[in-house]
């Protein structure tokens, strides 16, 4: 079966979503996500879903999920790159993300991550 | 109202929801829709793509085009499964009998123009939506 890649630079696991997902190879991202994270001790996670066109209700919570499961094993996640058209299509459909921390870019994406855990909680707290 | 085009696409596996995404996609596309229209219509599938696969245990989307007096795209999904007893209920944010957030169905409601919902317990379901552009 065929999977996303997850690549490893430093203390942070990066993945790009590029294919339009099916629900099985997100579910199974999930899974790999939350594995790496207790095997590499990783802080902090940055997705990069710019290429994506629709993240639909199934999408929204495997992100949720992911945010949820590495802030238990102590990482960070942000996700990065949502497409205006999208976060406009989430909002309607009724999905905030709340709980997932988001930037513009992979480079906001990372300076987030980089940032202090403190203000990061700070930054979370809206 | 004219139906210019119309064509089936089979939900029985996984795979066929990203194809039911990619097929609205290139339709909505081709007749013109906003990107924001388009994302819309394509997520407001995918939803009722899912939502027959696996409540409705599988069927079909049928996918029409319309001309007159506007430009539009029709989606019914149809299903021979359970039927959903209480449709109100349904429809209502946060109810599920699935694993999902239950947005779903309501959900998919707002991001289309018109919306239309039958169903009987033992029988099925048809879902009718229309994005018009």
């Amino acid at each position: 079966m065929e999977k996303i890649p997850i690549l490893r630079m430093g203390e942070f696991l990066l993945v790009t979503i590029q294919v339009d997902m099916h629900d099985r190879l997100a579910l199974a991202l999930q899974d790999d996500l939350t594995n790496r994270i207790s095997q590499t001790g990783a802080r902090g996670v940055l997705i990069d879903i710019s290429s994506l066109e629709i993240v639909d209700s199934f999408i929204g919570r495997m992100l949720g999920n992911i945010a949820a499961m590495s802030r238990v094993l102590d990482a960070r996640t942000v996700v990065v790159g949502m497409q205006p058209a999208v976060a406009i299509t989430l909002v309607e459909l009724g999905m905030s993300l709340a709980g997932v921390r988001t930037a513009l870019n992979v480079d906001a994406g990372m300076e987030l991550l980089r940032s202090s855990e403190d203000s990061f909680e700070d930054n979370r707290a809206w | 109202m004219v139906v210019v085009s119309s064509e089936n696409v089979p939900l029985v596996s996984e795979g066929d929801v990203v194809t039911v995404r990619r097929r609205v996609r290139e339709v909505a596309s081709q007749l013109g829709f906003s990107l924001v229209d388009q994302t819309k219509v394509v997520t407001a599938a995918s939803e009722l793509a899912r939502n027959t696969l696996i409540h409705g245990k599988g069927g079909e989307m049928r996918l029409n085009q319309l001309n007159g007096p506007r430009l539009g795209l029709r989606l019914t999904f149809e299903d021979k499964g359970p039927g959903i007893p209480d449709i109100s209920l349904a429809l209502r944010d946060g109810f599920t009998t699935g694993s999902g957030l239950g947005l779903g169905l309501g959900g998919a409601k707002r991001l289309v123009n018109e919306f239309e919902i039958v169903s009987r317990v033992g029988e099925g379901t048809k879902i009718t939506v229309t994005r018009w552009k």
